[in-house]
């Protein structure tokens, strides 16, 4: 095995890193704010918003990411009502595109994941707050929103993983991510597996980091279920 | 061009190439979710066995299936597999490249994601089952094979339903990765109508949609059987 090659072929897929994160994270926040909306509109008790919500899950959780990305990406961008309006400098642009359509689609899998928390919610807690006379942001901030974050905490671990292994897809519209540089050296050198098995291991490490953060974060999150020191 | 005449079924109509592309998407996703069932119950039983090796094993195949983003592995199956068919067809004489077709490829990968989430499942499932059957089954003499099939199999198919419904929506999914091979599946078919009348807003559209039918109709279908599977059963919740 040629060791140098092995190395200038890691370090080629590290400088790509930055890329690959910052696609997850723009995804993710984006996401998150989205969700937060849906979740609104779903518990709003309003019967049009409500179906609104479902529809968008529905659509989100139900059609693949990339036929999504590519819709955002090259079917958005063919428009002439979207190269004319204001929202062209993002949409041109391969980047906010991938980040657009990750956080959306992220999107639909929060809201169901924020909505289960939310019911996980006993209803004695919101009545002992109200009988406390405690307002609606009070209770949200003090009751609802410790005790939901605790419940998604699990389920929102897998979907921030499944988001970093959703980043791949965006080397399919033209950006030079971890597995795109990759596929570069791969067709470039000729050499088959060695570019693959690098950035898999660099996948595999950072969802390896990001699940274990999230574990600690539960466990020090809900100390009260922990069994007390003897 | 006419939104009609690109979608319709006559000349120069897309309506019969996506239709097709959907069905190969069926049985492209189909093939994986079997494959899957192979893999996952090969790594449950690894990790049910009691055998510490092969539970290592199974559980190091799960947690990286698991950990590698499903286009890398689509990839890999897909230039792996040629590779390895290759190198065993020198072993037997034969000298040349051979490549694994497209379908293959993609249903193995699907396969191979979907197996190490099926694992997990068909692990629960099994767990699920109340102890005092399999000693009862014991008890009145059933074999190893007869208790797997009267007692183990039927509760386990019905624990894993619900499970196995949502990672075939996930195999669905993942399905429109195996494009990049060339596969003309739907997501590949909608590309290249994308492509060739210059209307991808139109194609991809119309591809969501098909993809967005064609999971509720099986959620529906899963759904379906679901309650067939446990009408005997009374629940808490449900």
């Amino acid at each position: 095995m040629d060791w140098d090659f092995a190395a200038t072929t890691f370090w080629r897929l590290m400088a790509a890193l930055p890329l690959t994160l910052e696609v997850w994270f723009l995804s993710v926040v984006l996401g998150g704010l989205i969700a937060a909306g849906v979740v609104w509109m779903r518990v709003s008790g309003s019967r049009p918003l409500e179906i609104l919500a479902r529809a968008y899950v529905a659509i989100f959780r139900g059609t693949p990411l990339l036929i999504q990305l590519f819709l955002v990406y090259y079917g958005l961008a063919s428009l002439p009502a979207v190269r004319h309006s204001i929202l062209w400098p993002v949409l041109r642009d391969p980047l906010y595109c991938g980040v657009l359509a990750l956080g959306l689609c992220t999107a639909g899998y929060q809201a169901e994941i924020f909505r289960g928390a939310l019911l996980a919610v006993p209803h004695g807690a919101g009545e002992a707050a109200k009988a406390c006379g405690m307002s609606g942001l009070l209770m949200f901030r003090r009751i609802v929103f410790p005790i939901a974050l605790r419940h998604a905490l699990p389920a929102y671990s897998t979907e921030m993983i499944s988001m970093v292994k959703a980043t791949a897809l965006v080397s399919l519209i033209t950006l030079w991510d971890v597995l795109s540089v990759a596929l570069k050296i791969r067709n470039d050198t000729l050499v088959t597996y060695l570019p693959l098995i690098l950035a898999g291991a660099i996948y595999f490490t950072i969802n390896y980091i990001l699940g274990a953060a999230f574990l600690s974060l539960e466990r020090r999150l809900s100390p009260h279920l922990r069994a007390r020191p003897s | 061009m006419d939104i009609l005449k690109i979608f319709g079924f006559g000349e120069g109509g897309w309506g019969l190439a996506l239709l097709a592309g959907a069905g190969m998407t069926l049985l492209v996703s189909a093939c994986g979710l079997l494959i899957g069932a192979v893999i996952g119950a090969l790594v449950a039983w690894s990790r049910l066995s009691g055998n510490r090796l092969a539970g290592a094993a199974g559980e190091a195949y799960a947690a990286l299936f698991r950990g590698l983003p499903e286009l890398l592995v689509v990839y890999f199956v897909y230039f792996g597999s040629s590779t390895l068919l290759t190198t065993g067809a020198k072993l037997v004489g034969y000298d040349g490249f051979i490549g694994v077709p497209s379908f293959v490829a993609g249903a193995l990968a699907v396969g191979v994601i979907s197996g190490s989430y099926q694992a997990e499942v068909f692990r629960a499932a099994y767990l699920a089952i109340v102890k005092g059957e399999l000693e009862a089954a014991v008890s009145v003499g059933m074999d190893r094979w007869l208790m797997f099939q009267r007692i183990i199999a039927p509760q386990v198919l019905r624990f894993a339903l619900p499970g196995l419904g949502n990672l075939w929506q996930v195999a669905l999914k993942d399905s429109s990765l195996i494009s990049v091979t060339g596969l003309a599946e739907l997501m590949r078919v909608s590309q290249v109508g994308a492509a060739s009348t210059h209307q991808p807003f139109a194609f991809y559209v119309g591809g969501l949609v098909l993809y967005l039918a064609m999971t509720l109709v099986t959620t529906r279908l899963f759904d379906i059987a679901e309650a067939r599977a446990t009408r005997g059963m009374r629940r808490i919740a449900g």
